[in-house]
């Protein structure tokens, strides 16, 4: 853990006990969140970025969820908690974003009501001012005629508008970290980038953290400084993003640059065809020996078959992958 | 809103109507005269055609189906064959007792059955669970009127605790309410229990954890508010039952109710009585599912009436 950490993951281990078997979700994840910046996780859907988030503030059920491992925030740990210690910290220094405006929002609470039952909570303050914070927040996150709004239910705003909304909520006790779960995969382009643009604000406005979730590389190029590429439940690639999308180190983070349309990328390396990564994502419960990676890998040597591989540290980056030993 | 209801009202018309027609017919083809039993036993075949002559019996049924219908349009049910009372005067002076004793059921039956509905949903599979499931199983298992003879005895004759039938105090609503209330009250449970696991893993549930509300606060504000329309939808449903259900138990416990009435009719053949109680039934279990339907207008900020 470096000196400006607020959050330190460190070997986290999610498992779920189903019917089927032991899936482990996340297997083995150290990572650091330093004061004030975004990090970036990336990863194909399933690799168990959501199952981190969830873990951080222990929202998984459990069973059957059974999780391991030292999630420090400011240098405590969030899994050695007592429930009540951990519902102080909820909502109030970690808060969080989901993906679907659609459904996280209550549908029979008004959107007012959904705000500040949790300024309520965290500052000890009377309804009526929770309520008026509740609206403040509403015209921050630019909500047109906020105390009009705060008086409606969720069915009445479009999905937009309830993302503002779900942003408004997770930042009115101004947390120190916000993880923010594909907080705008469910969104037209150009709400999204509207989206961005009032994180982005925010961010600068309330000074918070952020863990920004996301498959889209292109969000994480815009809003990230440092990013961490999953893939099955471990960290396979850590690096600053624009040495990320420079040079990728780990072949599945190659796989996943080439597999999406830059634009100026034609520039400097001439029209390329889009490259998919081969073969599909194996499931959980038969993780393929060796390096997990190795049947879609386009690069492996031997080893990559027998052993898993080791996490190397190189100029200040870090990758999972035999062929950087 | 006025609008909607008075809509809800008309449309009811037609079914009204609907289980007048088939009650009627289906009375008739009861077997047993009623002349016959009203005049008794020793009546001659004279006394007994006088009879059927008042009672409207000897014309072409579907003449009488007439007749019926024309009255029922002046809100005249017509009046008891055994009593001469008219029928609307019966119902109305057994009403009160039905609703009640209805009321006092589906009250016990939710106190009961949805607090452990809720419990079962938030610890699913544990014994907690599997005690409330086999309570609530052995009170639907058990025939109504075999519940009501056994709570008699325990707590009539060998306890003496409670009057084993009859009205007066509120003792006298104890057994015949607990019997009734046996009899709705897993289906409550089940549905409680079901629709709460289901709105415990909604989005909107990790989202009220998320801002670190107690669990108390998640289960019933976030969750039980939206698992309420399930379960109201069961309990008007249930009221119907309870209608059915109160035949046997005014029965059992000599309760002067609606229930016991259309038993007592039927005995004595006396069509007036069963048809107006009937249609009363119909009607009450039509508001019942209209106040439901409002409800859920109230409950739910996306139904609107118009
Ligand atoms: N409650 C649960 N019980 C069992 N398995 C689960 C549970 N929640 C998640 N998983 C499994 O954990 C793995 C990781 O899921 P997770 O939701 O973290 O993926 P993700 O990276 O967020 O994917 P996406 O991009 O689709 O959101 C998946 O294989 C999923 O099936
Ligand atoms: S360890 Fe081997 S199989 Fe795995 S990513 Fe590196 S080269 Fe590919
Ligand atoms: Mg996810």
């Amino acid at each position: 853990m470096r000196q400006d950490s607020l959050l330190s993951i460190l070997n986290l281990r999610t498992r779920f006990r189903i019917y089927e078997g032991v899936v482990t979700a996340v297997d083995g994840v150290s990572l650091d969140v330093f004061r004030g910046e975004t990090l970036g996780v990336v990863g194909e859907s399933g690799c168990g970025k959501s199952v981190t988030a969830l873990s951080i503030l222990r929202l998984l059920a459990s069973p059957p969820a059974e999780i391991q491992g030292e999630i420090l925030f400011d240098g405590k740990n969030l899994l050695s908690m007592s429930l009540d210690e951990i519902r102080q910290i909820r909502g109030n220094s970690i808060s969080m974003i989901f993906q679907e405006p659609m459904t996280s929002l209550n549908p029979v609470l008004t959107i007012g009501e959904q705000i500040s039952e949790a300024i309520k909570l965290h500052q000890g303050v009377t309804r009526q001012e929770a309520w008026s914070k509740a609206v403040e927040m509403l015209r921050i996150v630019q909500i047109p005629s906020p105390d009009i709004r705060a008086r409606e239910y969720p069915h009445k705003l479009s999905g937009g508008m309830r993302q503002r909304a779900m942003i408004a909520m997770a930042l009115s006790c101004h947390p120190r970290l916000l993880l923010a779960d594909e907080p705008t995969t469910a969104l037209d382009v150009t709400i999204q980038a509207q989206i961005v643009e009032l994180m982005e604000r925010l961010k600068e406005e309330i000074r918070t953290s952020i863990v920004l979730i996301t498959h889209n590389l292109g969000l994480i190029a815009e809003m990230a400084k440092r990013v961490v590429v999953m893939y099955m439940g471990k960290v396979v690639e850590e690096a600053l993003v624009e040495d990320l999308f420079l040079e990728p180190l780990h072949p599945y983070t190659h796989g996943l640059l080439e597999s999406i349309p830059w634009i100026g990328r034609k520039m400097k390396t001439g029209r390329k065809q889009l490259q998919e990564i081969p073969g599909m994502v194996p499931s959980l419960l038969e993780i393929p020996e060796g390096c997990r990676f190795h049947p879609r890998c386009s690069r492996l040597i031997d080893i990559c078959r027998k052993e898993e591989p080791p996490l190397v540290q190189k100029d200040g980056r870090r990758v999972l992958c035999w062929l950087w030993k | 809103m006025f609008q909607y209801i008075l809509k809800r009202l008309l449309s009811t018309l037609p079914v009204l109507l609907g289980i007048s027609l088939l009650l009627f017919f289906m009375l008739r083809m009861l077997p047993g005269d009623p002349a016959q039993v009203l005049a008794g036993q020793m009546a001659s075949q004279e006394d007994i055609k006088n009879i059927r002559q008042q009672l409207g019996l000897d014309k072409p049924i579907f003449v009488q189906y007439g007749i019926f219908l024309s009255r029922l349009a002046k809100l005249d049910l017509g009046r008891s064959a055994r009593t001469q009372n008219p029928v609307i005067k019966e119902v109305w002076a057994r009403l009160p007792n039905t609703m009640l004793l209805a009321v006092a059921a589906i009250t016990l039956a939710c106190l009961f059955g949805i607090p452990a509905g809720i419990i079962s949903a938030v610890r699913p599979y544990t014994w907690i669970d599997y005690l409330f499931t086999s309570m609530a199983l052995f009170g639907i298992s058990m025939p109504v009127f075999w519940l009501g003879l056994m709570l008699v005895v325990i707590f009539s004759i060998i306890l003496q605790w409670l009057p084993a039938g009859g009205t007066g105090s509120w003792k006298h609503i104890v057994l015949p309410s607990f019997t009734l209330a046996a009899f709705v009250v897993a289906f409550i449970t089940r549905i409680t229990r079901a629709s709460m696991i289901e709105t415990l893993s909604q989005d909107y549930t990790t989202t009220a954890r998320s801002k670190g509300l107690k669990e108390r606060v998640v289960i019933i504000k976030h969750a039980l508010k939206n698992a309420l329309i399930p379960i109201i939808t069961v309990v008007g449903l249930q009221f119907g039952l309870l209608l059915g259900g109160a035949v046997l138990t005014e029965t059992v416990f000599a309760w002067p109710g609606l229930g016991r009435l259309i038993v007592d009719s039927i005995l004595a053949r006396d069509y007036p009585v069963i048809q107006g109680t009937i249609l009363i039934f119909g009607l009450l279990y039509i508001l019942v599912n209209l106040v439901v339907d409002l409800l859920y207008a109230y409950i739910d900020p996306r139904i609107r009436y118009a």
